[in-house]
């Protein structure tokens, strides 16, 4: 029963897509970690999408392949007066773009309450079918 | 006799079949509205609802209900419900705005078609309604 997938679908999107609100919610709050575990600054993190194939033929659910570091160049900031200021007084600041961040959440939530309705209206289809011959 | 009510059915059956298999497609394709370099695939109704309608009127062609056969006597099934195996390989949709990631999933398109086929898809719940509560007075003569 096609119908059933649907929901597989859409659920593995809405999963894909909380975890790049995950993402999205580490990097805001991470914005300005001059420092981590391992005494470097917080490097962004973004999620890679991938199609998987369901279980029926030509049709792709979705899933996080990988989550990669942004490699772009950190901020630096000048504050002669933080504890981790180099000796010109420059602090190395995580590379989060905070504008970009805003626009993948904005972009995350819309995406996962297009894959809630879908959801929605197979189960309404599916009800629908449940009353032929009623 | 039930072959025949059967056959009455059969038309909507199918079309509900074909509606519910797009509806998966074009659910997949709002799964994938963020994945790079993903095509957005749809079927044709038309060809798709042809190729079942005529896999239905040669059941023989192939072993529909499922079941291995183990001796030269086994028959193939005269049933016609189950013969329809899908269409074939769903089409890629043109791409009317190209985006960078090169994913071709136009949100409006698929919204746009998600609705217009549920929509058809219930109405097609409704004539078989329809068709069945004719029978049911038929039967009954009322």
């Amino acid at each position: 029963m096609s119908l059933f997938n649907v929901f597989n679908i859409s659920g593995s999107a809405m999963s894909a897509q909380s975890q790049r609100l995950n993402a999205v919610a580490s990097n805001l709050a991470n914005a300005d970690s001059a420092t981590s575990a391992n005494g470097t600054p917080y490097k962004s993190k973004q999620v890679v999408f991938s199609a998987v194939p369901s279980n029926s033929p030509a049709v792709s659910g979705v899933k996080v392949k990988q989550v990669i570091e942004d490699q772009s160049p950190a901020k630096v900031l000048y504050d002669p007066k933080h504890p981790l200021a180099d000796d010109k007084g420059y602090v190395t600041m995580p590379n989060v773009n905070v504008t970009e961040e805003m626009v993948n959440m904005i972009s995350a939530s819309r995406a996962y309450q297009n894959n809630v309705e879908t959801m929605n209206a197979a189960k309404a289809m599916l009800m629908k079918t449940l009353t032929i011959g009623q | 006799m039930l072959n025949k009510l059967d056959a009455a059915f059969s038309f909507h059956e199918t079309a509900l079949r074909v509606r519910s298999q797009r509806q998966e497609l074009i659910a997949g394709n709002i799964a994938n509205a963020d994945t790079p370099n993903y095509k957005a695939r749809d079927i044709d109704f038309k060809t798709a609802m042809t190729q079942a309608m005529a896999a239905q009127a040669q059941p023989s062609k192939q072993n529909i209900s499922g079941l291995d056969k183990t001796a030269t006597g086994h028959m193939n099934g005269m049933g016609g419900g189950n013969s329809y195996a899908g269409p074939n390989e769903p089409l890629f949709r043109p791409i009317i705005q190209g985006s960078v990631d090169g994913n071709s999933v136009d949100m409006d398109v698929e919204r746009n078609q998600f609705v217009d086929n549920g929509l058809r898809y219930e109405a097609s719940i409704n004539m078989i309604n329809g068709q069945i509560k004719k029978m049911l007075s038929a039967i009954q003569g009322q």
